[in-house]
């Protein structure tokens, strides 16, 4: 966008550029704006990780129950973004490279998630596994509990990030079409072949930036998971989870400190974006958005 | 209106899109900007317009100086090639978006603005459209709109971006008449850009040919064809063989061979560029003859009311090191009577020669030859 | 027609063969695909309904009318609305500023604005409180000087639900503004409009389905969230208790019923939003696509 010479193509253009004003107003406003919402509370998390020293700090973070918290969280990750990793790359390779009816009701059901609250996620698995939920006479019979244990943390933490590998994939899919898919099949490979050797390669970076942001969500989710987890510390107490308890119990630094390694992660996602953009040579930036906002993604699969 | 621009100089990072352009518009007149893509022209037309900024010289608007000028102030009718129709109104807003842009002062009445764009629309005799969106009408028409567009706020001078590029073979002749048409109605100071030379000397009064942020050739159609001026503008327009060659007594010596020309105003031993339209090409195939450059012929081309033959050098051309192509036009009777057959050896006589010096031996991968030879590479073919 | 379209999915499951493309793999995808679609959001969706069904549409109607129940409502859809109004000019003037202008640290900026999409909403609801609370860096000032409450407030829940919902609308737009024709702009100027009758009149309604999508987007998003909220709102009941808390709670008593009846109404305005933005997706797109 910006070139040598520190203009963009529109300052340059008399037609497309504004007076000097309207330019800097807009610069200051939206800006103040972007400071005030984003640079400050990011920045308020170290801060206040940090207000009690260095020894609270680590303390803090390496304390048992907060360890305990930090293993379930990488657990839950474990095991949910390369479920949804497998399920994103199945339903991208169906509605990108094939053309069938009930595809668009299909994209539909797969954005579903993005839009009901990670409040009634929880609550949906309560109704199936809980104890008076569906299956919960049958499960406490045979002593396997869901609700309340790992299996429900997992349940609920694959529904909210069910999307977002499949969102990511299906536009940059979509977008590069299907010749060097039937390429491959003229020249006699067959399907693994040609998904490993021709398909793999040219997505390999939107599905490196899907799997982060699912990794984000899943070790992040609060709303969801609050309710199927019965906050047990040390047993069922997540991340996000212990940070809330914390705050709750006014240990504060305590609580910002844990919060501080998420907001790490944050960023690590963002750079890990930033330079999935970089690598990425298709020019159309916008596929490389969070799969849940990108415009593309919906206009390409009606087409 | 007239226009005159002076001294124009621009630069896009190291890249000298035009170099110290000064030129006269007269008022009333069509002129065609016609070169090469990349040759500044469109460019030009931009500054004139006042989309770009020259890093240094003048426009000056019917005497006025308007370099500082907006394109607002410049009151400039522009036509884009891709048309540039605001596809979220119709037609009929489209053609009065100028008028009712204006300051409330000097904005017309809705019944002015109603009467004036369906006057507007019956002069481009498309008022049937009104109601459309631009995404309903083809490419013909929506350019027929947009000029419709730029002609409703009165602009003094008209321009138009390769207004036919987009368009495809057809429609492109059909509009290009019917531009001529409306001009000769509306007599407004007209400026296009192209890159097709057919276009530019079918349609302009006056051609201006650029080459490499330079102006090669000013003139009348005729002018520029029959009399380039310039290596660049021969091989521009029209089909054209080219020799690189030596003048000497006996004839212009090109490799081994040598050829007459009538030209005497050559020093002997000056390096020269010599230029054959495909017409003016004789073939021989009496093996006896001793003049002429040696050629194998690779096709002929008889349909048409004539014929072409295509040839092949027997000696790589010293300059360039490729292969030598020509192409001679013969009428269907001279290629019966030949009996031409792939593979023969002929030889190639000029019946007329143009020479132009070519300084100081320069090199082949050089600037100016390279783009003489590209062009001519891509004209040959193309009979106007 | 979503009826119309699950038989047509279930005719295509028996003749797969059918389907127009050369590629393998679409029995072995459609399959995994829709199963693992059924099993994990499906039938879990289906629960809440079904489970709703047991109630009398009295009984229903009591509990989604309930007077804490409709203060919750006025204070998630209220708010959410007025955040992502906010979230519509300020995004839409963040999105023009990284587009078209140059100005140091532009990559940051760009690259931070999903921040809210990356940072646990946990960690962004305590940030946002200790900013806000009395002795915080803003809350000294807005509450200690202007005397206006903002944490433990319903202002508090507008300032987290901006947080949240501020990438939507830039990243809807950017694309967009990035995508257009300057050619528009100069043919505006050359028929003597100004930049800013440029913009209202050229640019805007190009912009508007992109701008009203990225409103939809954050709005949707606003409604149902939960986690950046309950720390900064205060949780006062009738006063500063948003519809997510209200499940919470009834799941808390133990009260399913009421917990799933409230959730039915939340799903399906969740649904008829979504309707709303794929039409305004589908709408979006195709006015991006006629201008090429």
């Amino acid at each position: 966008m910006s070139t040598l010479t520190g203009t963009t193509r529109f300052e340059r253009n008399p037609a497309t550029r504004e007076e000097k004003w309207v330019k800097w107003t807009l610069l200051t406003l939206s800006l103040s704006f972007f400071i005030l919402f984003l640079i400050l509370p990011l920045v308020s998390v170290f801060f206040e990780a940090l207000r009690r020293g260095w020894e609270v700090y680590l303390l803090s973070i390496t304390e048992e129950t907060a360890l305990a918290a930090i293993r379930l969280t990488l657990l839950i990750a474990f095991i949910s973004v390369p479920l949804n990793l497998v399920f994103g790359v199945s339903a991208a390779w169906l509605i990108a490279k094939h053309d069938f009816r009930g595809k668009q009701l299909l994209t539909t059901f797969i954005d579903l998630p993005f839009s009901i609250s990670p409040v009634i996620v929880g609550l949906m698995y309560v109704l199936i596994f809980g104890a008076n939920g569906w299956f919960g006479a049958w499960l406490l019979e045979h002593n396997i509990r869901i609700i309340f244990a790992v299996p429900g943390i997992v349940l609920a933490t694959i529904f909210v990030t069910f999307p977002f590998v499949a969102r990511e994939l299906i536009p940059l899919m979509q977008a590069q079409g299907r010749d060097e898919e039937e390429a491959a099949i003229v020249l006699g490979a067959n399907g693994w072949q040609t998904f490993w050797y021709v398909t793999l390669p040219n997505i390999k970076w939107g599905l490196l930036y899907g799997v982060i942001l699912s990794n984000a969500r899943a070790m992040g989710e609060f709303g969801a998971v609050s309710v199927v987890s019965g906050k047990i510390r040390g047993q069922t107490n997540t991340m996000p989870l212990h940070v809330e308890i914390l705050y709750n119990e006014y240990n504060f630094a305590a609580a910002f400190a844990v919060a501080s390694l998420l907001a790490m992660l944050a960023l690590f996602t963002l750079i890990i974006k930033t330079w999935v953009e970089h690598r990425a040579s298709h020019p159309a930036a916008a596929h490389l958005l969070p799969p849940e906002i990108n415009p593309l993604s919906i206009q390409k699969s009606t087409t | 209106m007239s226009i005159e621009v002076r001294n124009i100089h621009k630069r896009f990072g190291d890249f000298v899109a035009l170099n110290d352009i000064s030129l006269n518009f007269e008022a009333g007149q069509l002129v065609a900007l016609l070169g090469p893509s990349g040759c500044g022209k469109t460019t030009l037309l931009r500054i004139i317009a006042g989309l770009e900024q020259a890093d240094s010289g003048l426009v000056t608007l019917e005497g006025e100086d308007a370099s500082d000028a907006s394109v607002r102030e410049r009151q400039v009718g522009f036509v884009f090639q891709h048309y540039a129709l605001f596809k979220h109104m119709t037609v009929f807003d489209n053609v009065a978006f100028g008028m009712r842009m204006k300051p409330r002062a000097q904005r017309p009445s809705k019944q002015q603005i109603k009467d004036k764009v369906h006057e507007l629309l019956n002069l481009v005799q498309l008022d049937w459209l009104a109601d459309r969106y631009p995404s309903q009408l083809s490419g013909g028409q929506r350019q027929r709109i947009a000029l419709a567009r730029a002609l409703a706020v009165e602009p003094r001078v008209l321009l138009l971006d390769e207004p036919f590029g987009a368009l495809d073979a057809k429609v492109r002749k059909e509009l290009r008449r019917w531009l001529r048409k409306l001009h000769d109605e509306l007599h407004i100071t007209s400026i296009f850009v192209t890159h097709d030379q057919e276009e530019a000397l079918e349609v302009a009064d006056k051609v201006v040919l650029m080459d490499h942020g330079r102006v090669e050739q000013v003139g009348t159609p005729e002018e520029v064809y029959n009399h380039p001026a310039t290596p660049f503008v021969y091989s521009f327009l029209g089909s054209v063989n080219l020799f690189h060659g030596r003048v000497e007594e006996d004839g212009l010596r090109v490799g081994s061979h040598a050829v007459p020309h009538a030209q005497d105003n050559f020093t002997q031993g000056s390096e020269v560029f010599a230029f054959v339209r495909p017409h003016e090409l004789q073939i021989i195939t009496d093996a006896g003859q001793s003049q002429g450059v040696a050629a194998k012929v690779t096709r002929v081309l008889s349909f048409g009311v004539s014929a072409r033959v295509e040839l092949e050098g027997l000696e790589k051309d010293s300059h360039t090191t490729n292969d030598q192509h020509f192409e001679v036009e013969l009428t269907q009777a001279q290629v019966s009577e030949l009996a031409l057959v792939a593979g023969q050896i002929v030889r190639l006589v000029p019946s007329k020669l143009k020479l132009f010096d070519r300084p100081g031996y320069v090199p082949a991968d050089s600037a100016s030859i390279r783009g003489l030879n590209a062009s001519s590479d891509k004209v040959i073919g193309k009979v106007l | 027609m979503a009826l119309s379209q699950s038989f047509d999915l279930n005719i295509r499951k028996r003749k797969p063969g059918r389907h127009h493309s050369v590629l393998p793999g679409f029995n072995l995808a459609l399959g995994y695909t829709l199963v693992y679609l059924s099993l994990i959001v499906l039938v879990p969706i289906a629960a809440v309904f079904i489970r709703t069904a047991e109630l009398s549409f009295a009984e229903f109607w009591e509990i989604v009318t309930a007077p804490r129940v409709v203060a919750s409502y006025k204070l998630s859809f209220g708010a959410s609305l007025i955040a992502a109004a906010i979230n519509a000019v300020f995004g839409l003037m963040l999105a023009w500023v990284l587009v078209r202008y140059s100005f140091p640290g532009k990559r940051i900026v760009d690259a931070l604005v999903d921040l809210p999409f990356a940072l646990p909403t946990a960690v962004a609801g305590i940030a946002l409180t200790a900013l806000y609370a009395r002795n915080g860096w803003i809350g000294q000032y807005v509450e200690g000087v202007l005397g206006i409450k903002i944490a433990f407030a319903p202002a508090g829940v507008l300032v987290a639900l901006v947080f949240i919902g501020l990438p939507f609308v830039v990243r809807t737009v950017q694309p967009i503004l990035e995508d257009l024709e300057t050619e528009l702009e100069e043919a505006a100027a050359s028929l003597g409009a100004r930049r800013w009758q440029t913009f209202r009149y050229v640019l805007l309604p190009i912009l508007l389905p992109a701008l009203l999508t990225g409103f939809a987007l954050a709005f949707a998003r606003a409604v149902g969230e939960y986690g950046s909220v309950i720390f900064i709102a205060g949780n006062i009941p009738l006063v500063s208790e948003i519809t997510p808390l209200i499940i919470i709670t009834k799941l808390e008593q133990y009260d399913y019923v009421g917990a799933t009846a409230v959730a039915v109404v939340m799903l399906v305005f969740s649904f008829v939003l979504l309707l709303l933005i794929n039409f305004l997706q589908a709408w979006s797109s195709r006015s991006i696509g006629g201008s090429r």
